[in-house]
């Protein structure tokens, strides 16, 4: 197995907003590997959710859905290839938090994929990945190519 | 994060502590495996201790649920928090499982 590259990170913090609207941005370069995924959750929260932010749902959320994002992308997306790694890159804002999650697959159609959630189906044990994140977050994009995605999350 | 595994009266209970996620779900299949390859039959799985639970962690306790009933076993869960719940309540999970509030309360439903 070859050794595993380092998690990189790099925060900028602004007093007032930048030219995005911004006051928080955290960007991360993550190796493919699943045992990353708590570390960088861990480090999301660290630098974004504080103040009104904390609310329990709100973390809970978030936590869930930056989990999964990252799960996709390091195992479907890059296939768990240690040679690629999967860009992360959260903004805080007033009224809320932005995250695109990168990988370096060829991507995938999200209107494929769909969850198992009629009765004969639950026995499935997968496929609620993009389903949940869909159902936590208020708005989830993703680019033409599809291995990116971008989701928001608003303050209540 | 991890798992700790006791027995009470005939029931083999598993602890998730931390989270249930991408990254130790096979751990948790492991140890019910192995329980099952013991002769163990009754199965409870305890969340008190668990912060979250990924689709990957669901999609496990999902495959190790089948694995159980086809050993004719029982599995159990307990101790999901509001926002836990909330996850088997969007998945439509929480009718696929028999779910106590607390292990104690499983304990005496077996």
């Amino acid at each position: 197995m070859e050794p595993t590259a380092a998690l990189r990170l790099c925060v900028r913090r602004r007093r007032l907003p930048g030219p995005s609207g911004s006051t928080v941005e955290v960007n991360l370069r993550v190796p493919s590997d699943v045992g990353c995924i708590e570390e960088v959750v861990d480090l999301i929260l660290r630098h974004c959710c504080s103040g009104s932010w904390s609310s329990r749902r709100l973390r809970f959320n978030l936590r869930v859905a930056i989990a999964e994002a990252l799960a996709n992308a390091i195992v479907a997306g890059n296939h768990e290839d240690r040679s690629k790694s999967v860009d992360v890159h959260a903004e805080l804002f007033a009224d809320k938090i932005r995250i695109h999650v990168t990988d370096q697959g060829s991507g995938f159609d999200p209107a494929t994929i769909s969850a198992p959630l009629d009765p004969e189906e639950l026995d499935r044990p997968n496929g609620r990945g993009i389903f949940l994140i869909k159902n936590l977050v208020d708005d989830v994009v993703f680019n033409p190519q599809g291995n990116s995605i971008c989701m928001t999350l608003r303050r209540q | 994060m991890g798992f700790s595994a006791t027995k009470d009266r005939g029931v083999y209970i598993v602890h998730v502590d931390g989270q249930l996620i991408v990254g130790n779900r096979q751990e948790l299949k492991a140890a019910v495996q192995e329980a099952l390859d013991q002769g163990e039959r009754k199965f409870l799985i305890d969340f008190s201790r668990t912060g979250y639970i990924d689709s990957s962690g669901l999609g496990a306790l999902v495959s190790i649920s089948k694995r159980v009933r086809e050993q004719s076993g029982e599995l159990r869960l307990s101790g999901l928090n509001e926002d836990l719940r909330s996850l088997f309540e969007l998945t439509k999970l929480d009718t696929l499982f028999s779910i106590a509030e607390t292990a104690e309360q499983a304990l005496g439903s077996y």
